[in-house]
């Protein structure tokens, strides 16, 4: 094992180190940004894979699973926003699948993707990108965008201004007192957005590390751990998708 | 946590996939599931409206089927009757033929029977005449006593 050579300390310290090139805030995490990218574009060409070749007749078995998802999303979608908007299915449908897949990297065992780039002469690798908060604030600051997008398009500027200042309390006085909460709530959004992902897949990996550490035992106890990300994987990705549905659905609502 | 220029990147990639997402995914999947729906529910309808016009039908040619035995039995009695009207009329028929047939022969018996009775009649008066010749041995004028026989004749 590596792990002979140096400390567990160490050890879990390099693998949650970025490749990374520039410095300071010019920095590029290639990493993150490589597997991201890979795997969104595996969703988009697997997709639309069979978007091109959609027929209403009886579907093949791609296609059925494909249409599974989409369908998912769709009536979650619709239990959620009532209204009539072309961008927030697609939307969900991204975020869930992306988020999804990139959360499923956490399955592959710690090992194996740094080792295979070690003998290449990369000594860095970190292949869960939702591990790195760069992903998930890039994720959280696009829907908070579309979030003050779809505030002011629906309300009117005038309209939002008065949605963050006049509640909860109705007297004109306690209107700085409102306007603080509002904007506490409002910031709220894509910060509970950005850290549930992160935290959840950070501390995910961290305990795959730690397992890693433990030597023959850990088989078993890795075992478990991956059995229990069954469910920690495809939950956080559909909290992601359902919270952003919901925020973007709140957005809509005129009081 | 270090937030850098990775961010920037990843937000340009996501906006990059929702819009290719929106514009060249979505659409048509879910136009293909909704049209197969739509097929789906209108081959549903279409069945369910089959089963109702099965069940039309049925009932149609059962009934069909009730008219057309009462209509059989009818036309069974009807055949009936005319049957014991024909042997009756063939009855009455055979009843006049027989009286015609067995008219005719009593006819004919009588004019056979009158027919022997004058041969018979004038047989006897020739008998008569050649007894009554041999009797009196002696020749008689028959021209003188015709009367005589002649009322014999009538006699018998």
């Amino acid at each position: 094992m590596s792990a002979a050579e140096i400390t567990s300390q160490e050890y879990i310290k390099h693998h949650l180190t970025n490749l990374s090139v520039g410095e300071g805030f010019m920095t590029v995490h290639l990493d993150t940004l490589g597997w991201s990218v890979f795997l969104g574009l595996v969703f988009i060409m697997l997709f639309r894979s069979v978007a091109k070749k959609a027929s209403t007749g009886v579907p093949g078995k791609l296609q059925c699973a494909v249409e599974m998802v989409v369908e998912f999303v769709d009536d979650s979608v619709k239990s959620t926003f009532h209204g009539n908007n072309p961008v927030i299915a697609p939307l969900a449908l991204t975020i869930f699948v992306w988020v999804l897949l990139m959360n499923a990297m956490d399955w592959v065992p710690v090992d194996l993707i740094p080792r295979i780039f070690e003998l290449f002469g990369v000594h860095y690798m970190k292949a869960v990108p939702t591990t790195d908060p760069n992903m998930t604030f890039a994720l959280a600051l696009g829907v908070f965008a579309l979030i003050i997008y779809y505030s002011i398009k629906v309300k009117g500027i005038g309209g939002f201004i008065k949605e963050l200042t006049t509640q909860p309390f109705g007297h004109w006085s306690l209107y700085p007192v409102n306007f603080i909460l509002e904007m506490v709530t409002l910031l709220a959004r894509p910060l509970s957005l950005a850290l549930r992902l992160f935290g959840n897949l950070y501390a995910g990996e961290l305990i795959f590390l730690l397992i890693a550490t433990i030597g023959l035992f850990q088989l078993p106890v890795h075992f478990l751990w991956a059995a229990f990300h069954l469910l920690v994987i495809p939950l956080q990705a559909f909290i992601f998708m359902m919270l952003t549905i919901l925020y973007l659905s709140l957005a809509h609502e005129d009081h | 946590m270090n937030l850098n220029m990775t961010l920037v990147g990843e937000l340009i990639a996501f906006i990059v996939f929702v819009i290719f997402c929106m514009k060249y995914v979505w659409p048509p999947i879910i136009g293909a599931i909704e049209a197969r729906q739509a097929v789906i529910a209108d081959g549903l309808a279409a069945s369910d409206r089959a089963a109702k016009d099965l069940e039309l039908a049925q009932e149609k040619a059962t009934a069909q089927l009730k008219d057309a035995k009462a209509q059989a039995a009818g036309i069974v009695e009807a055949a009936k009757k005319r049957e014991a009207q024909i042997v009756e009329e063939a009855a009455v028929k055979a009843q006049a033929e027989k009286e015609k047939i067995l008219a005719s022969g009593h006819a004919e018996i009588d004019t056979e029977r009158n027919q022997a009775k004058e041969e018979l009649r004038q047989q006897v008066a020739i008998l008569a005449l050649a007894g009554a010749e041999k009797i009196l041995e002696r020749s008689i004028d028959a021209a003188v006593h015709s009367d005589i026989l002649d009322k014999l004749v009538a006699e018998l």
